[in-house]
């Protein structure tokens, strides 16, 4: 039987927690936009059938050949009220959810004075952050 | 009926292997038509046919997975990227997202009975995380040739570190070092096969973090998940109990594998109709891993996930290098 010293931390379950919530919220968008994406009640950046022409392409020349948006682009209504582009609502929740959870344990570890994973926890939170701002481009080959 | 067959060890086995012939000859079939109609285009087959191959395949994989003890990245990858007409830059971000999904859903139960350990986990990830941008950066700039060839060539050393690799479940750790006992990385677990309270501590921290920068580089540049790497180096290495290190791994993927996604996002390498039935069949196909898991023999599904790594870590060399196109 487990006991108080097999706990997990408090902030331990407070990531569990936000992570537990935020990932079913997550995936039900993506599942939900992938029906709406299919379905076409939303006007198609790019015609589904058309969709084998492209995918075998290098991203950069996909992102060439159709005008695509790169970084925060998508999130234009230009380009996010369309069927293809509605999808990355979801995908983008799933990858943001980590930084949320990383800001919701940083209080506690800050109440705990716990400074070396303050420390560690700020750091990640700029690490993600940057990752997810589209800063970071890569020239292409 | 059905209780009848998914209590039978026997029909497990003949389900198993039913299923991984289906997967083979599926993927195959996608290889000889691959060559007939070389992508981007395949004209003679209906778009709709290939997300739903992929969503067939992947649950496939989601099962194989499990039962195999790998996450889906590392089957997900070197098989759709290989047989599949899609871009290896689309198959790499799909990769880290179902990789990360699997993380993700995964997360909160290991977190909360304690396996999964987050004192363990945060220095490890800002290593691995940042990494791991740097990783996916090479990868996304690197010419597709070069990248299919060093994907396959890591899939065969994994090949060699599955099927070598010893495990310790308790490792002896006399001393831990100095950077592991100034961040307090230490724990205690209840382990429930032996019924007693294990503490575990961890030594060689500095090694197992300067490893670390080398997996996370690979995970982003191969979309693979790094499950394969991270459980050697916790356990072995860095002597952290292996249900520790299998749990915290499976945790460490929802952290490094974000950072990487968040660069094939921003890049536009992530394609809804290969990323949703793959992160829906995966996880279809683990939900129904975890219900046969207990009939399996464990050996055996692990040397069939090594031959299928195998296989496919050689088709990706040899289309790499234009010998198997």
């Amino acid at each position: 039987m487990s006991n108080d010293r097999t706990k997990a931390s408090e902030e331990q379950i407070a990531y569990a927690n936000i992570l537990n919530v935020g990932m079913w919220i997550g995936l039900a968008i993506v599942i939900i936009m992938f029906f709406v994406y299919i379905s076409g009640v939303l006007p198609r950046f790019i015609p589904i059938e058309d969709l084998p022409k492209y995918w075998g392409m290098k991203v950069n020349d996909f992102n060439h050949t159709l005008n695509a948006p790169t970084g925060w682009g998508w999130a234009a209504p230009k380009y996010l009220l369309t069927g293809y582009y509605v999808n990355f609502i979801g995908i983008a929740i799933l990858a943001g959810l980590t930084i949320l959870c990383y800001a919701v344990i940083l209080p506690i570890l800050i109440r705990k004075k716990d400074t070396p994973y303050v420390i560690i926890a700020i750091a990640e939170i700029a690490v993600l952050a940057l990752a997810a701002s589209g800063i970071l481009k890569t020239g292409g080959h | 009926m059905l209780t009848k067959i998914l209590k039978s060890p026997r029909a497990f086995t003949l389900i198993i292997i039913v299923c991984s012939i289906l997967m083979l000859g599926a993927v195959l079939g996608y290889a000889s038509t691959e060559a007939a109609s070389p992508p981007p285009a395949t004209p003679d087959v209906p778009w709709w046919v290939w997300p739903l191959s992929l969503f067939l395949v992947t649950f496939v994989l989601g099962i194989v997975a499990v039962l195999g003890g790998v996450g889906g990245g590392v089957l997900f990858v070197p098989i759709v990227g290989g047989f599949f007409p899609f871009n290896l830059d689309f198959v790499r971000g799909a990769g880290l997202l179902v990789a990360l999904a699997g993380a993700l859903a995964a997360g909160p139960g290991l977190l909360k009975r304690n396996l999964a350990s987050l004192r363990l986990a945060l220095p490890v990830a800002l290593i691995a995380s940042s990494a791991a941008i740097v990783g996916a950066m090479i990868g996304l700039a690197l010419p597709q040739d070069v990248v299919q060839t060093l994907l396959g060539a890591t899939i065969l050393l994994i090949v060699l570190i599955m099927a070598t690799a010893k495990k310790s479940d308790f490792p002896n750790v006399p001393n831990p070092d100095a950077l592991s006992q100034s961040l307090a990385i230490t724990g205690i677990y209840r382990e429930e096969s032996i019924g007693k309270d294990v503490e575990w501590q961890i030594h060689r921290t500095p090694k197992g973090l300067a490893l670390f920068i080398v997996i996370g580089v690979m995970a982003g540049m191969f979309g693979l998940g790094a499950g394969w790497a991270n459980v050697p180096v916790l356990n072995l290495l860095m002597g952290a109990p292996l249900k520790i290190s299998v749990a915290t791994s499976k945790f460490l993927l929802s952290i490094t594998d974000t950072s990487a996604a968040w660069i094939y996002l921003n890049q536009g390498a992530v394609l809804p109709m290969i990323v949703v039935p793959s992160i829906v069949g995966i996880m279809l196909g683990s939900i129904v891993g975890v219900k046969i898991l207990a009939k399996t023999k464990p050996k055996a599904i692990k040397w069939m996930v090594i031959g299928l790594l195998l296989f496919s870590g050689l088709r990706a060399l040899l289309k790499g290098l234009g010998i198997w196109k």
